[in-house]
């Protein structure tokens, strides 16, 4: 059995005799999960500086109507980069980071199941960040159709579109990696005694979160090769002339684009699942619920996708399919919001920073919710299709809803990560000027988007020009209140500030707590057990 | 040999297997995405997705416009005026057409004043329902016509009968009236 022992990527028993690589090479050959999610949380945190600094030249440009800054077709890369970077490259490695971070201690796994798969999944996502971002300087720009990529206008595009199709390729190779790990290191690796029923919700989120992954990640990579062919080897899946549909583009890409916008949110359900508990200092209340609110989600994320393409031309009957199925998903989304909001009913909640967050994520998760089921209103829909109202919805579920919550889980784990403690009041400013911020930037967009402005145009009717201002502002004081979180995270890992205790939180329960903080580099290579 | 050990030996094959059964769900959902381009085909071949409104009302699907020349069906024209000092007539009072067929006849019109005059023609058909097979694609009753002093036109009507025209209509009678548009000039 020695012979297994040895070249075992598990369990690190005799790594500490071992010569660790130092500086740069500890990073690059690390099959260490604490590293890796280190290195998924730094990348994630510098794609979301990318994607954020697009998103305030494209804000800039909105000031006022007119073109002042950028150029129609640069302001379309914009607004397409920075919705690729933003899920590809910030909210997705972000979740990502935390489960590596996370799972094992959680579980009591002393790391992942595949440790070597799980440092090649991430060092793919520098390549593939280079390509999306080196595509804005090649001739002809970056992909400008949109990040939904539609044809005929991603056929027509220069080399840039290529360059995004590779850099989605890889960055989808990478997710389902990272995903057959994560199911493969919850399946098998939980300590003894942690059944499936007994294991944290952010474990639980992950696990549903990684099957979805798996079975539409590929169908996007299938998707976007079609496209490849269409443009370089003569096949003609969307193009019409030659007996295709670029409709049918649209079907593929949404089958994979609905269960994606819940691979962005789960993990985000899954954290805020722990810090609410936490700090109410009451368990979840509604446990097993909560578990099936995730798998039905699931399950019905599937069935919804049309709702994206009400506008191309359905029959009615499919069009109440898809309006129905869409609002059907309100329940269990509702169960799992009614669960939060009774786990906090007469508890003795304190309220620092993660709670804040957490109470920040489901207030405008909520009202994001809500403008969700607004569109899903077949009519509405047609009305709303592409105007700000849209930008508006899918930016309240995803900044207030997934990054609000990443923010929540990265104050509630850092003392864990680094053994110190974060700076309290630093980061309620963070929580506040953000909360603030955010609502400036866009809220207006609700309005705008109800007076008929469309979205992904650099230019606008001049009655619309006092909200964009104040969006302008918002977004602005959005983005500089990040560097904050840059500057709080920053302390802690130079240690500067109190020295974490192995528990920092009186109503935490979860295996992690148990360890001391900082977490040593191996962890549970004994497993605990479970009662 | 440790209780670890043990346990790292286990996992390795239970991993490996758990490797291999997800790998081929990838690889069959990577697949299924290409299936996908045959399947909405074949959806939208069985339920007419394509044809707008396809399963709402009735498709606008090519009608049998063929000229039906096993008949003929005998169309008179008739002109008569309102108080207006003009003269009209049909160039050619009686056609025999093809349903189907697509006609043009002329009229003939002539202000025999020395002032601009406004007028608008009015159809009539008998019998009556014939209307419904009665298709115009152009005709001078669609505007008002205003002739100058003394001015001379040749205006035309393009009409096709519906090859549906019952056959108990042998004969219609397109009766047009030009009544004076008051206030117009």
């Amino acid at each position: 059995m020695s012979s297994v022992t040895h070249d075992d990527v598990l369990g690190h028993g005799h790594d500490a005799h071992h010569h660790h690589p130092t500086g740069l090479m500890r990073w690059v050959t690390t099959t260490n999960h604490k590293d890796i999610g280190t290195m998924y949380l730094w990348f994630s945190f510098i794609m979301f500086l990318v994607g954020g600094t697009m998103a305030m030249t494209i804000r800039s440009e909105l000031f006022e109507p007119g073109l002042q800054i950028v150029q129609p077709e640069f302001f379309n890369s914009l607004t397409t980069l920075h919705g690729l970077i933003m899920i590809f490259g910030a909210i997705m490695p972000a979740a990502v980071g935390f489960a590596n971070w996370q799972i094992p201690m959680m579980i009591g796994a002393p790391d992942m199941a595949f440790a070597r798969m799980n440092n090649w999944s991430f060092w793919l996502l520098p390549p593939a960040a280079v390509l999306l971002i080196g595509s804005l300087f090649v001739p002809g720009g970056g992909a400008a159709g949109g990040w939904t990529m539609y044809p005929p206008l991603s056929v027509q595009l220069g080399m840039g579109m290529d360059m995004t199709i590779f850099a989605v390729h890889i960055m989808g190779a990478s997710s389902i990696m990272g995903s057959i790990n994560i199911i493969t290191t919850i399946l098998n690796m939980r300590a003894p005694g942690m059944t499936l029923m007994k294991m944290p919700l952010f474990c639980w989120s992950w696990l549903i979160t990684a099957y979805l992954l798996i079975a539409v990640m590929p169908v996007l990579a299938g998707a976007v090769t079609m496209l490849l062919t269409d443009r370089h080897f003569g096949t003609s899946f969307f193009n019409a002339a030659g007996g295709g549909d670029p409709v049918l583009f649209q079907h593929v890409f949404w089958f994979f684009g609905h269960p994606e916008v819940y691979i962005l949110i789960l993990p985000a359900f899954g954290i805020i699942s722990e810090i609410i508990p936490a700090f109410a200092r009451k368990p979840l209340f509604g446990y097993a619920s909560m578990v099936y609110a995730l798998a039905a989600i699931a399950i019905l994320s599937f069935l919804v996708w049309a709702h994206h393409m009400f506008t191309v031309g359905m029959p009615t009957a499919g069009l109440l399919f898809f309006m129905y199925a869409t609002m059907l998903i309100a329940v269990p989304t509702g169960v799992k919001v009614f669960n939060w909001v009774a786990t906090m009913w007469r508890g003795s909640m304190t309220f620092e920073a993660p709670m804040l967050f957490a109470l920040g994520f489901l207030f405008l998760f909520t009202i994001g919710g809500f403008t969700g089921l607004v569109l899903a209103i077949t009519p509405v829909d047609i009305q709303l299709q592409d105007t700000y109202y849209v930008v508006a919805h899918f930016h309240y579920v995803m900044v207030a809803g997934s990054l609000f919550a990443f923010f929540g889980g990265t104050y509630y784990w850092i003392p864990k990560w680094t053994g110190t403690m974060y700076d309290e009041k630093l980061a309620k400013l963070h929580f506040w000027s953000s909360l603030i911020a955010f609502n400036v930037a866009f809220f207006p967009m609700h309005f705008l988007g109800l007076a008929g402005m469309p979205r992904r145009i650099p230019d606008y009717s001049q009655q619309f020009t006092d909200w964009n201002m104040v969006s302008t502002v918002g977004a602005f004081w959005f983005g500089l209140s990040q560097f904050i979180f840059l500057y709080v995270v920053l302390k802690c890992i130079a240690h500067k500030g109190e020295k974490a205790p192995g528990k920092p939180w009186e109503g935490a329960t979860t295996l992690e707590w148990t360890l001391p903080s900082p977490a040593p580099y191996h962890t549970f290579e004994t497993p605990p057990v479970v009662k | 040999m440790s209780e670890r050990g043990k346990a790292n030996g286990t996992w390795r094959q239970r991993n490996r297997a758990l490797l291999w059964r997800l790998g081929v769900v990838t690889v069959f959902m990577f697949g299924f995405g290409f299936a996908l381009v045959p399947f909405y085909d074949q959806i939208c071949r069985a339920t007419g997705l394509q044809e707008l409104g396809g399963l709402d009302g009735e498709r606008d699907a090519a009608k049998n416009s063929q000229v039906d020349t096993t008949r003929k069906v005998r169309v008179e024209f008739d002109s008569n005026l309102r108080g207006l000092a003009w003269t009209f007539k049909p160039e050619t009072p009686i056609v025999e057409v093809h349903p189907g067929a697509l006609t043009q006849v002329l009229f003939d019109v002539t202000n025999t004043t020395d002032r601009p005059i406004t007028g608008q023609a009015i159809p009539s058909y008998s019998p009556s329902n014939a209307v419904r097979y009665f298709h115009k694609l152009e005709c001078f009753c669609f505007t008002r016509q205003t002739l100058g002093p003394g001015e001379s036109r040749v205006m035309p009507v393009v009409f096709v009968l519906d090859p549906t025209m019952p056959k108990d209509m042998p004969t219609v009678s397109l009766s047009y009236t030009f009544f004076a548009v008051e206030g117009a000039n």
